[in-house]
């Protein structure tokens, strides 16, 4: 492992791959874990989809991708925020809503793929976008998304506490004086930046994983919510790690895949221990149906 | 062909009624909208249930899911069509092996198992599609659709598989309706919700497939919500709203491919976008009759003939 691991970091982009990758993976795993136990993980993949459209938007129109990929996640989060302060989050909504954006970018697509081919408009930027480039990116390029996705986890991690209970129990939280809606909003503000910059790794596509896998696996692993919080964003960074090292290992994998691939794997694996341990409690106490690793909602409900 | 090429070829809109004949002297602009008649039907009767039983995050998986079985049927040299199928219907029984809460909301649990499924799936699709080496052409097509490559083989798929979905919906739409609506009171008169339930997420998965056969996988939404959503705004009763779903669907479908045929930008953009407007216009609607008094507050909610009602439907919540 050690002269593998040092290996790897002989190759520039290998090593800006895994900067950025750690960093994002970090934002991602503590944004899911909040994001499922809000429940609003559609809402992540609402926003993953709004990701392809903003960034198509900024190529149709020339301007830095970043630019649209921020601006669009960013953009559309305050709206979900503000459609989740009126409506409890309807998925017809926000379906509707995403469902017109995607729409918007395939528009985009082929406005860009058809006006801008002589600047290198083929298909290949709305594929890069769909499902990521992180052994793509240049030096410069990774360090801002670290500094992002940083700047995320420090977000996170300053409203934590009070967040998780916002999220757990919003009418005690907001009784005890917890401001529920400042909270929420920048809670969408972060999932929007999170959106934004882990789709420059694992794809506008793809983040929802990131975002879903990682924290529903922790989430069966441990009933306290912090616990969780940490080791949501551990596994996804292993889960990156270990992708990108498969990715530069078996050259016809993309990388997106090799991430995903461990991300998922250690999420059925907890569904495995799971109907392991299952199987020898029933004996002792009946069919329960949460079964041992059930959500941390419930949980904290049942206390 | 690319809806530019087309614009070039036919030129403007002068008489609607020669420019429709000009439209429909092209076979695939006939296999177009035989095609898209299918899917928006069947899309409009099964969405209204699905965003009835909630669950838009299952339909989107579904429909996405579908791409990488088309990405590894294409790999595998096997016809892509079985890929669509065999992709969503797997994801179908994948997203029914975990329970949903008896309420009928979905627990955290279960939207987290939905978003890794899809991205999964997604992620399987780009290694398909990289194992397969170099078709970036086919991945856009797979994913925003070839509305106008549906050949005449194709449209006799689509037809056979939506009579086949609306069968069996047929059969057991009444106990689906009952356990949608009131899943408590319908297990306790010995309905089977459960079995129910799995049916009705395959059937979401045979529609996605096929919708997106022809929408490509990421704008099955936009046939498969829209439209129902639109009707639900309208009307509350079951009958009616079914009716106004078909109705809507196939505005949609046939507007959007007789200006598609005129214009430059694609189909899909255009199904969208009628379909977001008709849906803004009956929220719309229904908000400013809902400020004048003319609708009873009870009214969003979808009565069936047991007296029971759902929880309310999109924008009721907060009224």
């Amino acid at each position: 492992m050690t002269t593998g691991g040092f290996f790897l970091f002989a190759h520039p982009f290998l090593e800006s791959a895994f900067v950025a990758g750690t960093a994002i993976a970090l934002a991602a795993g503590l944004v899911g874990s909040v994001v499922v136990l809000r429940g609003q993980v559609f809402a992540g993949d609402a926003l993953s989809h709004v990701a392809f459209t903003g960034a198509l938007a900024a190529l149709a129109f020339g301007v830095d991708l970043r630019l649209g990929l921020y601006g669009g996640c960013v953009a559309f989060a305050l709206l979900l925020a503000l459609l989740g302060r009126r409506t409890a989050a309807d998925d017809t909504v926000i379906g509707s809503v995403f469902a017109w954006v995607l729409g918007l970018g395939a528009l985009f697509l082929s406005v860009f793929t058809t006006s801008a081919s002589g600047t290198g408009g083929d298909g290949t930027a709305g594929v890069n976008v769909l499902f990521g480039s992180i052994l793509g990116l240049t030096g410069g390029q990774a360090l801002v998304d670290a500094v992002v996705a940083l700047g995320v986890v420090a977000g996170i991690l300053a409203i934590a506490r009070p967040l998780l209970f916002a999220s757990l129990d919003p009418a005690v939280a907001a009784a005890r004086g917890v401001p529920v809606r400042t909270l929420s909003t920048v809670f969408f503000v972060l999932l929007g930046l999170t959106a934004g910059v882990a789709t420059q790794a694992v794809g506008a596509l793809l983040l929802l994983g990131l975002l879903a896998a990682p924290a529903g696996a922790a989430q069966r692993l441990t009933a306290r919510p912090l616990r969780a919080l940490w080791l949501s964003a551990a596994i996804a960074v292993g889960s990156m790690w270990a992708g990108l090292i498969i990715a530069y290992g078996a050259p016809g994998v993309p990388p997106s895949f090799g991430i995903l691939g461990v991300a998922t794997a250690v999420y059925v694996g907890t569904f495995a221990r799971s109907a392991v341990a299952r199987r020898r409690m029933e004996g002792r106490r009946g069919s329960a149906p949460a079964g041992p690793g059930g959500s941390v909602t419930e949980v904290a409900r049942a206390r | 062909m690319t809806a530019v090429a087309m614009a070039a070829l036919a030129g403007p809109v002068a008489n609607p009624v020669d420019d429709l004949r000009r439209m429909l002297a092209l076979h695939f602009m006939v296999n177009a909208f035989r095609a898209g008649t299918i899917v928006a039907v069947l899309a409009a009767l099964v969405g209204w249930l699905m965003v009835l039983r909630r669950q838009s995050f299952a339909g989107h998986t579904l429909a996405v899911v579908s791409f990488p079985g088309a990405a590894a049927a294409i790999w595998l040299g096997v016809s892509a069509t079985a890929g669509y199928f065999t992709g969503s219907i797997l994801a179908a029984l994948v997203i029914a092996l975990v329970p949903r809460s008896a309420s009928g909301r979905p627990r955290s649990q279960e939207s987290a198992v939905i978003g890794t499924v899809q991205a999964f799936a997604l992620a399987c699709g780009a290694l398909f599609v990289s194992l397969y080496g170099g078709f970036l052409d086919s991945i856009t097509g797979l994913l925003f659709g070839s509305f106008l490559g549906v050949s005449d083989g194709q449209v006799l798929a689509l037809g056979g598989v939506a009579v086949l979905v609306l069968g069996v919906l047929a059969v057991i739409g009444r106990p689906l309706l009952f356990a949608t609506v009131d899943g408590g009171v319908a297990a306790a008169r010995g309905v089977p919700v459960r079995a129910l339930s799995i049916a009705f997420l395959v059937l979401l998965g045979c529609t996605a497939a096929e919708v997106s056969q022809v929408t490509g996988a990421l704008l099955v939404f936009a046939l498969l919500v829209m439209p129902s959503a639109a009707a639900q705004q309208v009307t509350a009763r079951p009958v009616a709203g079914l009716v106004l779903s078909v109705v809507f669907g196939l505005v949609v479908v046939w507007a959007s491919l007789s200006v598609a045929f005129w214009s430059p930008w694609p189909v899909g953009f255009w199904v969208s976008t009628f379909g977001f407007a008709l849906y803004v216009g009956a929220a719309g609607g229904r908000a400013a009759l809902a400020r004048r008094g003319r609708i009873a507050a009870g009214d969003g909610r979808v009565t069936d003939r047991w007296g029971s009602a759902t929880p309310p439907v999109a924008g009721t919540v907060g009224a």
